[in-house]
């Protein structure tokens, strides 16, 4: 039979240790590997932030003829570097000092940021809240998305719209890999794949996206009236099934093609062309 | 033949097992060993050990199937339901700890208080009757009501309402948060091609926010990871409201569309 746990010991605690609950010391009683999890994911994102941190700020080889990174696309200062028929649009004139890089990643970063994926992914790995699924979180109070800043992820909708602008632009970047350093067309080479893979990788994230799944066809009452939206929405629902992996494919992707022009804008090596 | 391929053999082994026994009060881990066949899951040993060890041993069961979501409890720290984890998923050395949900007040042992969840169900407001259709007239397409039908798979475990950290790790939030599955009742409701609601002055949207706790849940998933019917309470029922309450509440756009379209009814 069980031995007396004498409940004044848990007189004003809450959570697990409420009075009124089983009377168990420990803050769980998982014997799995729940925190492999929280710490593969908080080491991912963080080496992410680094990195982009680093390039964001360097303003220093991103263009290799025909590639520009995407992180620097759409250019939309002056002081970009001058990329023959790729995306400068000097909006911001010869005002901006910065990195023309700081401008546009706000859009993506602001996507991912409030992306229903990276939001469970950064309050488990990066906030403990909670760090697994039934293990007490260390934090006294609790009011989730109920205030000010984290009602704003209620605004995921408009990084989307601003999403798909970004994913047009990288589109077309795309588009422009076809050509060879003298700006031909009808060309290939190692680049023109990981742009090709970075960006269909990065359209199946934004279409996958909760909002969107909202917007085309969730928001609906009767589907039986919108046959086509609601196609759409099946569509995207089997897509957004798999938004968790979409998301970090994309987000290494991203970096790839980063750093893979960052590797032939600083002389690592030339581009391989296939022809 | 050793002890231990004698058990391989039969399939009958001695598991260790902690069970949790107490009240209100007071309790503990209680330390036991229990035979186990083969094919057994746990509420099987919990059975065994009522019948040989522990004959006031509290716990809820009905239908041994996981369809009466009544044997819901943790198991090594896990919100599952007993009749459902099979003894084969742990390893036959392992000591297996069972304890009473931990997000509710406990009656005894293994029994638990879920009350708060009737209460919470009570709060939401029922199925609105179309006024122009009377009981039997009503027609409805497939595919409109498919997306509900997978939140009717509920069996009420309230293991989804145990695992939420909002409540389980924050008493103070009970009063505001009604909890993953009541929301996803909402949900149900507000998606229901009949459901009358905004002709009688209801807008689940908005009150799925601001009277019962929607901007709490933080879409971290456990209810999802736990739920024994595999119903995805996240991706298909709590963002989805999340979305329609932002529709409502902080899209200027979608408030001006509506505005517009009203206009020109």
């Amino acid at each position: 039979m069980a031995t007396g746990t004498e409940p004044s010991s848990h007189t004003g605690a809450t959570g697990v240790h409420t009075a009124s609950r089983a009377a168990i010391p420990a803050r769980h009683l998982r014997t799995d590997r729940w925190w492999l999890a929280p710490a593969c994911t908080a080491a991912g994102l963080l080496a992410f932030i680094v990195y982009s941190t680093w390039r964001a700020f360097a303003n220093a080889d991103y263009y290799h003829a025909p590639y520009v990174s995407p992180f620097y696309s759409p250019c939309l200062a002056e002081n970009c570097h001058t990329m023959r028929g790729g995306p400068n649009w000097e909006i911001f004139g010869s005002w901006w000092g910065l990195s023309p890089a700081l401008l546009i990643l706000i859009f993506p970063l602001g996507f991912r940021l409030t992306c229903y994926y990276y939001r469970k992914a950064y309050y488990r790995g990066f906030w403990a809240s909670p760090p697994a699924c039934a293990v007490a979180e260390p934090h006294k109070k609790y009011t989730g998305e109920t205030r000010f800043p984290l009602i704003l992820q209620n605004i995921h909708r408009y990084f989307f719209y601003f999403a798909v602008l970004v994913a047009g632009v990288l589109t077309y970047d795309t588009a422009l890999t076809f050509r060879d350093e003298h700006y031909a067309w009808g060309h290939m080479g190692l680049g023109t794949l990981i742009f090709l893979v970075n960006i269909v990788l990065i359209w199946a994230y934004t279409v996958s996206c909760h909002s969107c799944r909202h917007i085309v066809g969730g928001r609906l009452k009767h589907f039986s009236k919108h046959p086509v939206r609601y196609r759409l929405w099946g569509w995207i629902g089997k897509l957004n099934e798999r938004h968790m992996l979409l998301a970090w494919s994309s987000l290494v992707s991203v970096a790839v093609a980063d750093f893979y022009v960052f590797l032939l804008a600083s002389g690592a090596f030339p581009d391989p062309r296939f022809f | 033949m050793s002890v231990s391929q004698e058990e391989q053999r039969s399939g009958v082994y001695q598991a260790h097992f902690r069970v949790w026994r107490g009240d209100e009060h007071a309790g503990d881990l209680a330390d036991f060993t229990v035979e186990v066949h083969e094919g057994e899951v746990v509420l099987d040993i919990v059975h065994r050990l009522q019948a040989t060890q522990a004959p006031d041993l509290a716990v809820r069961w009905n239908c041994k199937a996981g369809k009466c979501g009544s044997c819901s409890a943790e198991i090594n720290g896990r919100p599952r339901l007993m009749c459902m984890t099979r003894m084969s998923v742990f390893d036959r050395t392992e000591t297996i700890t069972i304890t009473p949900m931990r997000a509710f007040p406990v009656v005894r042992d293994l029994v638990t208080d879920v009350s708060f969840n009737y209460a919470k169900a009570r709060e939401i407001p029922a199925f609105v009757p179309p006024a122009e259709l009377a009981p039997g007239e009503y027609r409805m397409q497939q595919e409109d009501v498919g997306r509900s039908q997978e939140f009717r798979k509920c069996i009420e475990c309230f293991l989804c309402q145990d695992t939420c950290h909002v409540v389980r790790d924050h008493e103070e939030n009970k009063a505001a948060f009604a909890g993953p599955r009541f929301l996803m009742r909402i949900a149900e409701l507000d998606m229901h091609p009949l459901d009358a609601a905004p002709d009688s002055g209801i807008d689940r949207k908005a009150t799925a926010q601001d009277e019962h706790g929607l901007g709490y849940c933080n879409i971290t998933k456990c209810c999802t990871e736990v739920c024994p019917e595999h119903i995805k309470i996240t991706d298909n029922a709590l963002i989805p409201l999340k979305e329609r309450a932002a529709d409502r509440k902080y899209d200027p756009l979608v408030w001006l569309g509506n505005k517009i379209r009203r206009r020109g009814e």
